[in-house]
């Protein structure tokens, strides 16, 4: 921490948010809004005179409320940067300014004002960690109702040495040390029914740690842990916990069923011991919750801003769970530690050290090479009609509409959705790599046998296809006759593309892509939802039924809905007659002579 | 090295190589088609694993089916595919670490020694995170700060 407080190369923004992030791999712009603090952080000595004097006493959040502090406070004796902070919400502003003149150096300022700073960054890494589970939801373990039911934070400030007791373990109903503590696993973790359904890796271990500080201060204390499994499967771990038996902490196989309090404040705990199939009562003088993790609360409007995706359980999705653990899809985000999945601090510490080499093998060369794949503008057929520019989500195209200058595609912003080149009405954009001619050779070659019997399905790279990837990955079997093409984005899914698979005589098209808010190219799949829309309005008008063109939102974790989609479409293509079939190319023809 | 034979024996310009998926291995075979001096890009790749063979067990006949046309389709669309060349743009050496826990501190830590310029946001007001409120720590039980 203090290392990283006082390196030349680290700039710290603390008490600060990113509010946006422009721009792509290599470079990108990012804006950082930066609370007022109120004292001059360079100036601070930490003395804590001002402290001293300010009258405003609030629960201290470090210590989970078990102590206060005041309006202005210092987070920690170890923070870093070492300066005291006003939280201007508990403050009793300009009236009382005597944290103002109790410092010597005058470096409270009550007027400073939030900055926003701007910052170029070739890479980001992705660390914002964890939240722990809110236990109130579980209301069969009383945290609400009695004082005796702790956290297992609650508890790990208490057992500080430099926490609120001074590391005495004492019951916060009577201030008297415990005969006996008992632990409760799970705590918001592998659960259907409240928090969530995953592990959250480190609660067994952390609580086998407890009951090693417990046995180590207080020999004679009864220990008893309530859990499902322990999982000790790291290294030094197993032996954790036969260190924690062998000093007499029992392990009851069965997570309680209800906690009450006794009059002298005991709590009752009753329990299922699935080891014995018996309903047994357990009297502990205090109970710690083992808490589970939940992804940190700005990770969905970070995932939104960047462009990112997110597993089922809310945690980021890595490029591949394997050979790319700390990559994200996007190229130069990186992830580390718990933002990703719960895991402890040396699995933490190895994917910081791992996403911090991952920037630098993309940062070393000092250059980057971007992908060709972009559009390209043929200035004899561009009308100068803007439509580009306006769909285009990088404001990577300029098109003066007044002087009717063709537009320009500036490559090193554009990312190569294809949007452009589908909204173009008038055959302007050559989508480099993704043309149309390249994706209507797949579909001619995918429907020139037996069309009605197949299932053509436009995917993007990201989400969709990955998706059936993953379905691959996972063993799903779904119907053999779907034919994927891939496109970069479903934005790029032009509607002559469907129009022609129609024409050529496909029974179903399926056009796939991330979900809203997941775009891998910010907002482009709104503009194919705008267009599928009105291919379908066409289709109507043209008697053609709508409902054999469908889009589906399917995400790179989503193999399982890959799979179910694909089932459906079968279903959906075996509805379709060959008369219908016939139908459709003959109405489709005859458009076409019209046009 | 085999295709990079194939590729000089027969004078090829253009390759379809029908295995897996092309978000694993396009790249490698990218790499493969610069060695042998062709354009990375003159490269199209059927997906024969992931979207075909794992996923239609059941079904040889049909899987197979569907493979011929997986990679009919890649002929077709490789034909018509073009030369392109990569772009280089400067690039900024600085990385953006959002968060202060154990993980961003490390990753800010490594690239710092490393050389490069780091900016860290952490929203609360100090860095530390989770872990500067823990006790002590397992499996080595030492202290966290």
């Amino acid at each position: 921490m203090a290392d990283a407080g006082r390196h030349p190369n680290i700039t710290l923004y603390t008490s600060s948010e990113v509010a946006d992030v422009k721009g792509f791999v290599g470079n990108f712009n990012v804006r950082i809004l930066k609370k007022a603090r109120y004292v001059d952080e360079a100036a601070c000595t930490a003395c804590g005179d001002c402290a001293k004097v300010c009258p405003a006493v609030f629960p201290d959040e470090f210590n989970m409320g078990l102590s206060s502090r005041r309006a202005i406070y210092m987070p920690f004796p170890q923070a870093v940067p070492s300066s005291y902070v006003i939280n201007m919400n508990d403050c009793l502003g300009h009236g009382c300014s005597k944290c103002a003149d109790a410092c010597l150096k005058k470096c409270i300022h009550f007027h400073m004002s939030d900055e926003d700073i701007q910052v170029n960054v070739g890479s980001i890494v992705v660390a914002t960690g964890l939240e722990p589970y809110d236990p109130r939801e579980m209301d069969e373990y009383g945290y609400t109702r009695y004082d005796n039911v702790l956290t297992s934070l609650e508890f790990e400030r208490m057992v500080n040495a430099g926490g609120p007791t001074q590391g005495a373990l004492v019951r916060p109903g009577d201030r008297k040390r415990p005969a006996s503590v008992g632990f409760i696993q799970c705590v918001g973790s592998r659960s259907r029914q409240k928090g969530g359904i995953y592990c959250s890796n480190i609660c067994c271990m952390n609580t086998i740690k407890s009951t090693l500080v417990l046995k180590e201060h207080y020999p004679d204390m009864v220990v008893k842990v309530f859990y499902i499994d322990i999982r000790a499967f790291g290294k030094g771990f197993e032996d954790l916990y036969n260190r924690s038996r062998s000093l007499g902490v029992q392990y009851v196989r069965g997570l309680p069923g209800s906690v009450e309090e006794l009059p002298d404040g005991t709590m009752r705990v009753a329990v299922e011991n699935t080891s014995t199939g018996r309903v047994e009562y357990h009297d502990l003088s205090m109970l710690v919750l083992a808490l589970g993790m939940k992804p940190s609360s700005g990770t969905r409007k970070l995932q939104e801003m960047m462009g990112l995706q997110l597993t089922s359980d809310g945690f980021f999705l890595e490029a591949h769970p394997k050979l790319q653990p700390v990559d994200a899809a996007t190229r130069g985000i990186f992830y580390a530690g718990c933002a990703e999945s719960p895991k402890d601090i040396k699995d933490s510490v190895t994917q910081g050290s791992a996403a911090a080499i991952r920037a630098v093998r993309l940062m070393h060369r000092g250059v980057i090479t971007t992908e060709p794949i972009t559009s390209m503008i043929m200035e004899a057929h561009c009308v100068s009609c803007g439509r580009c520019a306006q769909v285009c989500p990088y404001n990577a195209i300029t098109v003066d509409t007044k002087k009717k200058t063709p537009a320009v595609v500036n490559t090193a912003a554009c990312a190569g959705c294809g949007t452009c080149a589908a909204e173009c009405g008038f055959g302007a954009i050559v989508m480099n790599h993704f043309t149309d001619e390249q994706i209507t050779s797949q579909t001619d070659m995918l429907l020139a046998e037996n069309p009605a019997d197949k299932i053509l399905a436009f995917a993007c790279n990201w989400c969709s296809y990955a998706g059936a990837d993953y379905a691959g990955v996972s063993r799903l079997q779904y119907p053999a006759n779907v034919r994927l093409i891939r496109t970069m984005c479903s934005g790029r899914v032009d509607e002559e593309f469907i129009w022609h698979a129609f024409e050529k005589g496909a029974p179903v098209v399926l056009v796939s892509g991330c979900h809203i808010g997941d775009c891998h190219y910010i907002d482009a799949n709104h503009w194919t939802v705008k267009r599928i829309e009105k291919v379908h309005k066409k289709m109507e008008k043209l008697g053609i039924r709508k409902d054999r063109l469908r889009l589906e939102w399917i995400s790179a974790a989503e193999g399982i809905r890959f799979a179910g989609v694909m089932n459906d479409m079968e279903d959906l293509r075996r509805s379709v007659t060959n008369e219908e079939i016939a139908d459709t190319i003959r109405i489709l023809k005859e458009r076409k002579k019209k046009n | 090295m085999e295709m990079l034979e194939d590729i000089g024996d027969n004078n090829l310009d253009r390759i379809v190589v029908a295995s897996c998926s092309p978000r694993l291995h396009e790249p490698t075979f990218r790499q493969m088609m610069k060695k042998a001096g062709l354009n990375p890009y003159m490269l199209e790749m059927a997906n024969l694993r992931e979207q075909c063979s794992w996923v239609h067990m059941n079904e040889p006949e049909a899987a197979t089916a569907k493979a011929e046309d997986l990679v009919k389709m890649a002929v077709a669309r490789v034909g018509l595919l073009w030369p392109l060349t990569e772009e280089i743009v400067p690039l900024t050496k600085r990385t953006l670490v959002i968060g202060g826990g154990i993980a961003g501190i490390q990753a800010a830590l490594d690239l710092a020694d490393t050389g490069y310029e780091v900016a860290m946001v952490e929203k609360s007001p100090s860095i530390g995170g989770m872990m500067a409120q823990i006790d002590k720590t397992f499996p080595t039980m030492d202290c966290s700060i």
